[in-house]
């Protein structure tokens, strides 16, 4: 597949014939379907999204307050595009990849407009080391060196949309990212940055089924609803029910390489925390700073909304770009629902035909065409990569029948349906383990068997057997009261407690429950099995169901959770448990 | 400046002028009357050959003789200390007799927005003296805390309680309190002004009065301008902000009567598509900038119609503010003062405000534990109904128990009640030394151990 990202530039310049809001009309241009343009006497940033006839419909990614018709417009004949090379880890950018840092240090603290960054610094020297040698033959996606970026290798590859040949020359050293470190006998001249069109997938050898669970260290995720590298997830949840927490932990701990954020139209306070977090805290596999495999994407509510709508392409672009290099990326999207507003917006402003709830006819294409991104893939370079993308979703009113939620669940495999009422209990992480599923469960179970243990995949489906026995109970003591139950159902009610109160329920500020690792997911979940099965067995010897409910040494097990070594004291609770059931039979 | 006569149409608050030199988008128009006075409005749409004009006041008197001067300008706010102790109307103009503003400054109203990167931390605790806020959906300063209400509510009281209390313990910073009423009744406003009055608030005070017979449309400037004016207190004379914005609800409602004039295509019940984005426009004017003094702390107000929380007023106000405060109809019949229902209620900016160093170690813990067991108290109450409360369990009796008590003690307290935050806790451990210990689930045994009236010196003697 071919990308040209530079057409032949047609010197157009017109003038502006119609201002409302986000969206102009120009006349006189001769333009392309998404052409950059630049916009009035003070060159605002805009995207061409319409052409009818003469006059060209174009969303302006700036205020567009005191513009007047008559001022000039310019098209640059490029198409969005992001700049893509070393300097983008622990960059914080806008909608449409300025470096807010920047823009600080050229406009002040408030965000004003007709300023324009480069996406990644042109001073800077990077240190370039050659991976392969003249004479070596290359083809578009081929990895040709690496700069040590942070702890991060960044590995610098011949552009998709370069023609491969023969390396001509190609020198070690140090470099801005505009220098040509290689050139191949076609004359291509690679330099350390390339750059895409935002709107265009990024190409790959072959996509790929996905095997490998992201471990996220989040019990409910890993546990019992697993997401895979390379797959999509969504996280519908109405205000309050901890869905940017969630999100955040997410960003904070799954296994992922790379991880790549985007606060789309969310609040400016909340981008903050995001903003001071980051960098203090400790990769844990790495111990150093998160912030040094993270790209934050931060366009908060009240920017203007033509770059909140360009920002969830954005961000999938440049996770392509660090996927193509071979890592794992993990995506998050918060929130599609804001971007799907931006699109409403612009499309009413277009006066186009609306469909369900206002949105756009294209509202399913576009979500569906944004999840296709992600994907566990063979690289063009021949190594495995993958994005994998979780997007969160805010239905209004917390109505899933609306049409953001609806389209999004036809194509995402994993539903994490965080549950205000949970919230409102201060149960943690607010996801209902009966609404929510995963639909990788199958292609993940080989690697549960074999990174966990065989009998992993057997305790789960105990759980959630439980669980769901649970809730068919409840209905019945809403009705009479919980001593009306038979005894063994009592049991059932009891052991279903533990598992959502000390599995299920964690603790995102605690420093240890923040992360739980599979094993001692495991060896947690085991504890309760144990529990449990010792309970039955009592209750069949004739011990009441009383007593086996105030067994002592279970009370410790909630504690647990806060403990980094925790296996001696999770030894000692569990011979308790043995020796306190001993008895209680003997008893009986 | 150039006079156009060239008016087409004039539709509910929208004035259509035809064959204008080019005017900017935003522009502040002025429109001439056959009498000689002055509205004044802003441009909604421009291109060559039609304008569309929104006028902000009344458009009674504008007809196709009316002159459009076009100022060349968008809407400014003449900004100044003296601003201080004033009472403005709706559209900036000073109402109470006194003199003109001068301007030490003329700001845009629109605001820009911060940048992100640019944006300071939020975490100082602002102690309300309010049990339901201050213990379980703790405000911080720069935050933005609405108060989800209904008609017949007590919300202004609830906000008047807590401008008057609210501080940040052990700081003498200065401050100061904008109002912007928008569309509330006379009495309404009057009741703020003498509450003011009678504190002493007002001389720290700048208000804005758009009330339930004035324009509707100048409730689209009304809390822009208030905000400017924050903006300014805080960001260039160093002053922490509390901003009132009340009712939202009326704010809306005037978007919607704009929305329809336009013939725009509407979004849920009416209300324009781009709501959430013009509600952002104002609630994210709130917070801190680093390196800056000041600080604007948000309370907007709004009665959700019919006390529907998914009513797309408060739903997307949900999504922009960091959390809200709820008040419940059901509490208020009871009597209870405050009627602050905890359970829907957030504060998402707890956290950082919270805790060893801001108010106490034991804060999170004591307000989870108090949520969860007030949460399964308040369920048992159906049950409750339906089996009797001897069908109960003790276990559940007591929980049942502990929901009464947590209303009564906890939530309930005096409109000039000032509770320390230590008060509060305090009171907290009390309440949840009604249940056995072990079923304190979510304290770490050394927080009881530190903390619970049982294992305290205190407790001891008075046991």
């Amino acid at each position: 597949m071919e990308v040209k990202t530079e057409k032949p530039k047609s010197d157009a310049t017109g003038v502006l014939k119609r201002i409302a809001g986000p969206v102009v009309t120009a006349v006189g241009i001769d333009a392309h379907m998404y052409d950059v343009v630049k916009v009035g006497n003070e060159e605002l940033m805009g995207e061409v999204i319409k052409i009818q006839g003469e006059n060209i419909i174009i969303q302006v990614y700036e205020d567009t307050s005191g513009i007047r018709p008559g001022e000039p417009v310019i098209n640059t004949g490029l198409s969005l595009a992001v700049e893509l090379g070393p300097g983008l880890l622990t960059s914080i950018y806008d909608g449409i990849q300025r470096p807010l840092s920047v823009l600080v240090d050229k406009m002040g603290d408030f965000i004003q407009r007709g300023v324009s960054a480069p996406g990644l610094d042109h001073a800077k020297k990077w240190e370039f080391k050659p991976l392969v040698k003249e004479g070596a033959s290359v083809g578009p996606g081929s990895i040709i060196g690496e700069v040590q970026e942070t702890n991060i290798v960044h590995r610098i590859m011949v552009p998709p949309n370069v023609k491969g040949g023969v390396v001509k020359s190609i020198r070690a050293g140090s470099y801005t990212v505009d220098e040509v470190v290689c050139t191949l006998d076609n004359g291509a001249q690679i330099s350390l940055m390339q750059k895409w069109p935002v709107r265009v997938p990024r190409p790959v050898n072959e996509k790929m089924n996905p095997t490998v669970p992201l471990i996220t260290g989040q019990r409910i995720l890993d546990g019992l609803f697993p997401i895979a590298k390379g797959g999509t997830a969504a996280i519908p949840g109405p205000f309050g029910s901890g869905k940017t927490v969630t999100q955040q932990q997410l960003a904070k701990w799954s296994d992922a390489e790379i991880v790549v954020y985007i606060g789309c139209g969310e609040r400016g306070n909340e981008m903050t925390e995001v903003l001071t977090e980051f960098p203090e805290l400790e990769d844990p596999k790495s111990g150093k700073p998160l912030m040094e495999r993270t790209v934050l994407i931060a366009n908060t509510s009240n920017m203007p909304v033509a770059a909140r709508e360009a920002s969830v392409y954005t961000g999938i672009t440049i996770a392509e770009y660090f996927r193509d290099m071979g890592y794992d990326v993990s995506l998050m999207a918060d929130s599609t629902s804001r971007w799907a507003e931006a699109m409403r917006e612009i499309s009413s402003r277009l006066e186009e035909m609306p469909g369900e709830e206002g949105y756009p006819a294209y509202l399913a294409a576009r979500l569906s065409e944004f999840y296709e991104r992600a994907g566990r893939v063979k690289t063009l370079a021949g190594s495995m990569g993958s994005v994998s993308v979780i997007g969160a979703v805010s239905p209004p009113g917390g109505d899933f029948s609306e049409p953001v939620t609806q389209n999004t669940l036809r194509i995402v495999k994993v539903f994490w349906a965080l549950d205000a009422k949970l919230s409102q209990r201060r149960h943690f992480p607010a996801i209902n383990w009966l609404n929510s599923y995963s639909l990788y469960l199958d292609s993940l179970h080989d690697w549960y068997d074999k990174e966990v243990s065989p009998e992993w995949n057997a305790i789960r489906s105990w759980a959630m057997e439980i669980l769901q026995k649970e809730a068919e109970l409840q209905e019945i003591v809403q009705l009479v009261g919980s001593d009306a139950l038979p005894e063994a159902e009592q049991i059932t009610i009891e052991v279903a407690r533990m598992i959502r109160e000390i599995f299920l329920q964690q603790n995102a500020y605690d420093a240890v429950d923040t992360f739980c690792d599979m094993k001692k997911q495991y060896d947690m979940m085991k504890a309760i099995r144990q529990y449990s099965d010792l309970a039955y067995a009592a209750q069949s010897a004739g011990v009441t169901p009383q007593q086996i409910i105030s067994v002592k040494s279970k009370n410790d097990l909630p504690q647990i959770k806060f403990i980094k070594d925790y296996k001696p004291a999770l030894d000692k609770i569990q011979a308790e448990m043995d020796a306190e059931f001993n008895a209680l039979r003997s008893a009986a | 400046m150039k006079e156009y006569r060239t008016i087409t149409q004039i539709a509910g608050p929208l004035v259509f002028v035809e064959k204008t030199e080019p005017v900017g988008y935003g522009e502040l128009v002025n429109i001439v009357l056959f009498d000689g006075s002055t509205k004044r409005g802003q441009v909604l749409d421009t291109s060559d050959e039609l304008v569309v004009v929104q006028v902000f006041e009344t458009t009674a008197g504008i007809g196709k003789d009316s002159g459009i001067r076009f100022t060349g300008e968008t809407i400014k706010m003449p900004v100044g200390r003296d601003m201080l102790g004033r009472i403005l109307s709706g559209g900036g103009k000073p109402i109470d007799g006194g003199p003109e503003i001068v301007p030490e400054k003329r700001l845009d109203i629109t605001g820009a927005a911060i940048n992100p990167y640019a944006r300071g931390s939020p975490n100082d605790f602002i102690q309300t003296g309010i049990s339901t806020i201050d213990g379980t959906n703790t405000l911080v300063r720069g935050q933005k805390l609405p108060i989800f209400s209904g008609a017949g509510l007590p919300h202004n009281q609830i906000a008047l309680q807590i401008a008057r209390q609210s501080k940040v313990p052990g700081s003498k910073e200065a401050f100061a309190v904008v109002f912007a009423a928008m569309g509330i009744t006379k009495e309404e406003a009057n009741y703020f002004m003498q509450d003011f009055e009678r504190t002493g608030a007002l001389e720290r005070a700048v208000v804005f009065l758009n009330l339930a017979d004035d324009p509707a449309v100048e409730r689209i400037i009304t809390p822009r301008l208030a905000l400017t004016t924050a903006e300014y207190l805080a960001f260039d004379l160093g002053m922490h902000v509390l901003v009132i914005l009340t009712d939202m609800t009326n704010y809306c409602e005037a978007l919607r009567q704009i929305g329809a004039a336009r013939e725009e295509v509407p979004g849920r019940r009416g209300y324009p598509g781009y709501m959430y984005t013009d509600l952002a426009g104002i609630y994210e004017r709130a917070g801190i900038v680093k390196g800056k003094k000041g600080s604007i702390t948000q309370f907007p107000i709004l009665t959700m119609p019919g006390d529907d929380i998914t009513h797309p007023i408060p739903d997307l106000t949900g999504y922009i503010t960091e959390g809200q405060i709820v008040v419940s109809r059901e509490l208020h019949r009871k009597g209870i003062y405050p009627p602050i229902n905890v359970l829907p209620s957030l504060s998402r900016l707890m956290n950082l405000g919270i805790g060893t160093g801001h108010t106490r170690e034991d804060h999170k813990k004591v307000s989870d534990q108090m949520y969860a067991a007030y949460a399964e108290g308040n369920d048992l109450r159906g049950l409750v109904a339906i089996v009797g409360k001897d069908a109960l369990s003790e276990r559940d009796r007591m929980f049942l128990e502990f929901a009464d008590i947590f209303e009564n003690r906890f939530v309930r307290q005096g409109y000039n009640e000032d509770r320390t935050i230590e008060d509060t806790l305090n009171l907290g451990w009390n309440l949840l030394a009604t249940l056995p210990v072990e079923q304190l689930v979510r304290i770490d045994r050394d927080l009881i151990n530190k903390y619970h009236p049982k294992f305290t010196k205190a407790g001891k003697a008075e046991g």
